[in-house]
């Protein structure tokens, strides 16, 4: 089965994680802009790390026929510091108009904070400005029911159009908001800290799947690329059909980031099972 | 050997995860019963997860033997 990795730090991982997932089957990966796990001082720091996800990361996903994709943005923990987000944003449009270069993310929120709100605005301003779309993050634990409901706040004083924003790592408490409102949601599966691949598949079974997106947002910290995969087997385990299961893992991400013509890897439907 | 703050600040993200994976199956059995309009013929391991959990929802175990207490409840059923 051909799977998308829909948000994945791959600087964080290592090559036999490329060489493990193109086994089973990922033809594409896209790396969303994050936190090191320490706060960056300088712009110039981040407009090196802009140039490793869309000049270089997308040569060491080939190696293994995996097509690699990125996104930019200052994460909300480093939205604290707001002279260097300010000039990193200043200079973001360069990277927007990198030829592997989806969209602005991750923005979003982690403690909520008036900073991080107005960083917040700023991206969604400079995507809608430019045509990109948006990933967002919300918050973790019990800070994600308060910051989701914020986003989708700030949101909503503001002139965006909703199909073009992917609202990520929804869980239970959180997913039918940002689905009402008429966003993309997608759901991280963390071996611990977010949903699981299990969960995920009864969140699948709950709720219209059209604007539903599966990820493992592997990263430097406990997480795992495959728990992307745990999820499809447990899919297929409860009986749904190979196409559906298509539709979630490959296709919907497919006609998400689609709406960027950079995108060019097409929705597919399975002849015969 | 870990203090218990330590113990709690340890372990407590990982028991989270495994409560939420027991809510998750709870609610999984729901919802197949509402979609099929029938419970389950044999509901002993639905009771059984039920009681383990007030077994567990005891505020004081003085001998600090949950686990043990909760394999021989999960003895009786085959």
């Amino acid at each position: 089965m051909q799977i998308i990795q829909p948000h994945y730090h791959a600087i964080a991982r290592t090559a036999q994680d490329y060489e493990r997932m193109a086994m089973s089957g990922v033809v594409a990966v896209c790396e969303p802009a994050f936190w090191a796990g320490f706060d960056r001082r300088h712009p110039e720091t981040f407009i090196d790390y802009f140039a490793q996800i869309a000049e270089f990361e997308p040569t060491r996903a080939a190696e293994f026929g995996i097509r690699h994709f990125c996104w930019v943005a200052v994460n909300p923990k480093e939205a604290e510091n707001r002279e260097l987000t300010q000039e990193v944003l200043r200079q973001m449009p360069e990277f927007l108009q990198k030829p592997t270069c989806l969209g602005v993310g991750e923005t979003g929120l982690h403690k909520s904070t008036p900073n991080e709100i107005e960083s917040l605005q700023a991206h969604v301003e400079m995507a809608m400005k430019h045509d990109q779309l948006v990933l967002i993050h919300t918050p973790h634990l019990s800070d994600k029911a308060h910051g989701t409901k914020t986003v989708l706040e700030v949101l909503a004083g503001m002139d965006v159009n909703p199909d073009k924003i992917w609202i990520d790592h929804v869980e239970e408490q959180t997913i039918e908001s940002v689905l009402d409102a008429g966003y993309w949601a997608g759901m991280t599966l963390y071996p611990v800290t977010k949903c699981s691949p299990r969960r995920s598949v009864d969140i699948l079974e709950k709720y219209p799947r059209e604007r539903l997106l599966v990820n493992s947002s592997a990263d430097w910290g406990p997480s795992d690329p495959f728990t992307l995969q745990e999820s499809i087997v447990e899919f297929r385990r409860r009986g749904h059909s190979l196409q559906d299961a298509v539709e979630v893992y490959h296709n919907n991400p497919c006609r998400f980031l689609g709406q960027n013509p950079k995108w060019d890897i097409k929705p597919i439907t399975i002849s015969e099972e | 050997m870990l203090t218990p703050q330590k113990t709690l600040d340890t372990y407590y993200l990982e028991a989270r995860r495994d409560l939420l994976e027991v809510a998750a199956m709870l609610d999984r059995y729901d919802q197949a019963v509402k979609r099929d309009s029938e419970k389950a013929e044999d509901e002993s391991k639905r009771f059984s997860l039920l009681q383990a959990m007030q077994i567990l929802s005891k505020p004081d175990h003085p001998q600090a033997d949950r686990a043990e207490k909760l394999l021989k409840h999960f003895a009786k059923i085959s």
